[in-house]
């Protein structure tokens, strides 16, 4: 349980931000803080057993037969980036606490961070893909929301909605890719995938499952072509910057690839897709780094490099290549959040972060500056820090591949090197040395402490793994490339290799040249200013503008707000279909013995029939057609009586009651006829439309009830059990209350809420101006009676109201046994009250009810739902009903069953829907003018006569 | 006995629609209502009809099918909630606007 627990929390934790901002910003990044820890605690708890070599599992299955399942499993790499997510995670929460400005509603940011954390540690703990796939999803969704974060900036909204559509799309390949993948091996979990390396490299698919694949990976990790959303997507805060760019939502395409490494690489197509890809973005994104001014966007390429410097190392293929990649992501994680932090703090204090308007703030904010140089040298790949370490065996990997000649790839990836070394020592010279200057936006100087801990934390990590990395990082890093590789994995990680190494003079090249580029970094700006480069906003742009118009133009044809025409099309293509299967289809005609026919039934059908052709034929004075429509009711009701169906029948009657109480009270305010408004063809064309419809639908019918069922019906079991299972001789009761409580359970839930909606809605219609004065003239209007709360009728509903209560109570207690049960007892009582409304009018009865309507649907709910608890408390599944039997004197010996307190929530969830929604439309009666009575029966005073 | 049911479905669900492709909301609403007993009337008549055999438990009974029996039930509660959720729109859309037609006019 625990590590889908550990998945769980930060969602669970997304709760807490909204509330506990009310406590002010400490309280809440607090809460948010702890939610974090507890997870990484969890973690941690677990690690010893990984790094053992363990792998740890959570089963939960959902439905086994399809493969649906929601299974954990964590192993060195899954421990490797579950650490980095939440450990950062925390730093960020840390950081973000006092980045933020107080305008910024903190509590938003935290629940969004939340979110991503949650989907984030859910792709790396999945071991189903299709769980995998849903938290890959969600990432996407909630980094929108991230980067998205100050709507108010235009560039906020466009970057988010870049990514969302970069990423988005590139996870829709991979869910195909994914798809093809669990087809050829027969299962979803990644942990059986993983044993079938020949299987998959055999299949024919796998090419194209591996492009899908890639192209998810590609798009999520910023992949030449794809690299373009992330600088765009530094418009969020900082702290959203140096969340997903450094440890998370761009690692989690590494990762992808890192996972599905073992069965997926060592082809040649997976060395030159992955490899190329990761060489060309490695060297172009550099490049692109040196020339940017802005601190974030120049982090955001180099990111993109090192990014792209890691896929090269996973495509090569090799374990020596893996295994320094996944030493890559540490230091990269580390140095890189560090660093957006650090880029965060001087825009915090200066105002800009334009490395034309800075330099000179290593003497303004030395601590800053410490950490800054401590990170950006490791960036540089400087010994004996952290990068230099990764880097030279990237180098010496790099050095040792043939990707079209035996010495081009060593060359590119110096040169990548190169100017990586350069906009590293850029980003420290031209932000940081020089002199100090005397136009600063804003008097730069260092931040407190809450600012600048987490960077320094990142930094004093960079200097540790840097200096004593066998002591600090192989461990992690040997238990993860073990996961990675599927092979025992003992790295050495050392500071010198020997002269004989060529990644020494790679790593030495790499420095000069970088030295060299900086000094001539003013010349080669204004060449690069001056030659013309491809604007990948303008290019997105012009290639997203045409489809979001066609889908414009295609959702203005299809639905062109004329509901009678999408009804029109909607059945015609129901019943072409229908048509289509039985033209196709083999027919025998049904064997089923039919019930004989009688006169009383033909007599009521005929009533039927006659009362649903005359609702058609006077329709438009609707005041009939309402009547005539609850005659329909009516007879349906007398059917499920005949038909062997009491309770039906029970609640037929009162809903149509009910629904005919609410459509009147409607109507009051409706126009009372409706014109003629189609012509005579349309009309005919109707006809037809409904003809075929009913045709289709009764011969549809018929074919059903003159066959025995295909299937044994499930019901025998519910009969069979519905006496020594759930304790009642009503079946359809039992079924209600016990074995499918559940379904019920929703039900009235979906209830309350309709009969919330309608609350809401005339809350709002009465607020506008424009309905108030609308109905009150539809109120001065009407020609209300003289005697309009006659006394006879008042006094009738008073005496009926007891004795309709007694009728509901004896329903609800008898109906696990005989025809009755809670919906019919809210509905009679909700009848009995609607009488008194009906009798004495709306405000006088609403004076004399003491509990408000809203309490009875809660409260329903609330006692269905510890109904519900009740069994879980002993330790029974939810709803889980007991019944045992007791004898009190003078009763006969009755039975009592849990079932019994959830049909009490049932009642008074019905009760308090019906009447909140006749009184929220009673409401508007009000306001077109009706007048208050104080007297329970009274004349209109203006139409007495004296 | 079977064929009056059937017939009585399909003529339901022939006014449902029919009045359902009428242009004003309150013929819109009673159509609603109508397909909703057809709806309903058709998932029970799927248990199959059988007269006086209620599923009340007894010694030596015979019985209906209890289970869409069950499901109507929660449906037909289900549809009141529904058609006043429609009923509310409804109105609102005439007091908001002034008229109860269901079509826009023209492009949305």
């Amino acid at each position: 349980m625990s590590l889908a627990l550990i998945a769980a929390l930060p969602f669970l934790g997304a709760l807490l931000p909204g509330l506990t901002i009310r406590l002010g910003r400490n309280a809440c990044a607090l809460a948010t803080g702890l939610v974090t820890a507890t997870a990484l605690l969890l973690l941690a708890f677990h690690a010893p057993a990984v790094l053992r070599g363990e792998v740890v599992q959570t089963r939960i299955d959902w439905l086994p037969s399809l493969g649906l399942n929601a299974n954990f499993f964590l192993d060195g790499l899954g421990l490797l980036f579950a650490g980095l997510i939440l450990g950062i995670g925390l730093l960020i929460i840390l950081y973000a606490r006092f980045y933020l400005a107080a305008r910024d509603p903190m509590g938003q940011f935290y629940t969004y961070l939340l979110l991503f954390q949650g989907a984030m540690v859910g792709i790396v703990l999945s071991d189903n893909i299709l769980l995998l796939l849903i938290f890959w999803e969600l990432t996407s969704l909630s980094s929108f929301l991230l980067i998205g974060y100050w709507k108010h900036l235009p560039e906020g909204r466009q970057g988010a909605r870049m990514a969302l559509a970069v990423t988005g799309g590139g996870g829709l390949a991979m869910i195909a890719g994914m798809l093809i993948l669990g087809n050829i091996v027969g299962s979803y979990d990644l942990t059986v995938i993983l044993q079938n390396k020949a299987l998959i490299q055999a299949s024919p698919l796998y090419i194209p499952a591996l492009i899908l694949i890639l192209l998810g990976a590609f798009t999520k990790s910023a992949q030449f072509p794809f690299h373009f959303w992330l600088p765009h997507a530094m418009a969020a805060p900082t702290p959203v910057s140096a969340y997903l760019h450094s440890a998370t939502m761009v690692k989690a395409g590494l990762f992808l690839m890192a996972r599905m490494w073992p069965v997926l690489a060592g082809t040649p197509e997976w060395f030159w897709i992955v490899a190329t890809t990761g060489l060309v973005t490695m060297v172009l994104a550099a490049k692109i780094a040196l020339f940017k001014d802005d601190l974030k966007a120049l982090l955001a390429f180099s990111t993109v490099s090192h990014l792209g410097l890691i896929t090269m190392l996973l495509g090569f293929g090799t374990k020596a290549a893996a295994t320094v990649a996944v030493f890559h992501i540490i230091n990269h994680a580390t140095f890189k959040a560090a660093l957006f932090m650090v880029a965060g703090i001087v825009d915090h204090e200066a105002h800009t972060r334009d490395l034309k308007r800075l330099g000179g703030l290593r003497v303004l904010m030395p601590i800053t500056f410490t950490i800054a140089l401590l990170a950006s040298l490791s960036m540089a790949g400087i010994p004996p820090l952290n990068g230099f370490l990764s880097k030279e065996l990237m180098l010496e990997e790099a050095a040792h591949a043939v990707w079209l000649t035996p010495w081009a790839m060593g060359l590119l990836a110096t040169i990548g090197a190169l100017f990586s070394v350069a906009y590293s020592f850029r980003f420290l010279a031209h932000g940081f040395l020089g002199p100090v200057r005397k136009d600063y936006p804003h008097k730069p100087h260092d931040p407190g402490f809450g600012l600048w801990a987490a960077p320094a934390f990142l930094a004093s990590l960079v200097v540790l793994i840097g200096l004593v990395p066998m002591l600090t990082a192989s461990w992690l890093v040997n238990a993860a490339a073990s996961a990675v590789t599927g092979e025992a994995v003992a790295v050495k990680i050392t500071h010198w290799h020997g002269l004989e190494a060529p990644a020494l003079w790679m790593s030495l090249a790499a420095i000069g040249g970088g030295l060299a580029l900086l000094g001539l970094h003013p010349r080669l700006m204004a060449i690069w200013n001056a030659s013309p480069r491809p604007d990948a906003k303008r290019i997105f742009d012009a290639l997203i503008e045409p489809l979001a118009a066609a889908a414009r133009d295609l959702t203005a044809t299809l639905h062109n707000g004329s509901l009678t025409r999408a009804i029109a099309i909607a059945t015609l293509a129901i019943a072409a279909a229908s048509a289509y299967a039985f033209a196709t289809g083999t027919h025998l005609p049904g064997d089923r013995a039919l019930l004989p026919l009688s006169t009383v039934p033909v007599i009521v059908w005929a009533i039927l029939m006659i009362a649903a052709l005359a609702t058609v034929v006077l329709h438009r004075d609707r005041v009939v057609a309402l009547l005539l429509t609850g005659i329909v009711g009516l007879v349906i009701s007398i059917g499920f009586a005949w038909f062997s169906a009491p309770d039906l029948a029970l609640t037929q009657i009162t809903v149509e009651v009910v629904t005919i109480l609410l459509m009147l009270l409607a109507l009051n305010f409706l126009p009372k006829t409706t014109p003629v408004e189609s012509t005579a063809p349309r009309r005919a064309r109707d006809a037809a439309i409904a003809g075929i419809a009913g045709l289709g639908i009764g011969g549809l019918a018929l074919a059903l009830m003159t066959r025995a069922p295909a299937f044994d019906p499930i019901s025998h079991f519910h009969l069979a059990q519905s006496k020594p299972g759930a304790g009642g001789t009503n079946a359809v009761n039992t079924i209600i209350v016990d074995f499918r409580g559940y379904d019920t359970y929703g039900e009235i839930i979906v209830l309350g809420i309709a009969a919330l909606v309608i609350f809401a809605l005339s809350e709002a219609l009465l607020r506008s101006p424009t309905v108030s004065a609308r109905l009150r003239a539809i109120g001065s209007g009407t020609n209300d009676a003289g005697d309009r709360h006659p006394m006879m009728l008042a006094i009738a509903a008073r005496v009926l109201l007891p004795l309709a209560m007694m009728v509901g109570v004896y329903l609800y207690l008898r109906g696990h046994n005989l025809p009755g049960g809670g919906f019919v007892a809210g509905l009679v009582f909700a009848i009995a009250y609607l009488t008194q409304y009906l009798a004495s009018g709306y405000v006088w009865s609403h004076r004399r009810q003491r509990y408000d309507h809203h309490i009875l649907i809660g409260g329903g709910v609330l006692v269905a739902s510890l109904a519900g608890v009740g069994a879980w408390v002993m330790g029974l599944p939810f709803l889980t009903s007991g019944y045992d039997y007791v004898t009190l004197w003078p009763l006969e010996t009755f039975e009592l069953a849990t079932a019994a307190i959830f049909d009490l929530g049932v009642f008074l969830c019905v009760l308090g829907a019906v009447m909140l929604s006749l009184a929220s439309l009673s409401r508007m009666a009000l306001r077109a003018g009706e007048k208050v009575n104080p007297d329970a029966f009274d004349i209109d005073p203006s139409r007495e006569v004296r | 006995m079977e064929l009056l049911v059937a017939s009585a479905i399909g003529l339901l669900t022939a006014v449902g629609i029919y009045l359902m492709l009428r242009l004003r909301t309150f013929p819109v609403i009673l159509g609603l209502t109508f397909l909703s007993y057809a709806v309903n009337v058709f998932i029970f008549a799927a248990g199959r009809l059988a007269v006086n055999q209620p599923p009340i438990i007894a010694k030596g009974a015979t019985y209906a099918d209890p289970l869409p029996q069950a499901l109507v039930l929660t449906a037909i509660v289900i549809s009141f909630g529904m058609t006043a959720v429609i009923v509310i729109m409804s109105l609102g859309g005439y007091l908001e606007s002034g008229h109860d037609k269901v079509d826009m006019d023209g492009k949305p």
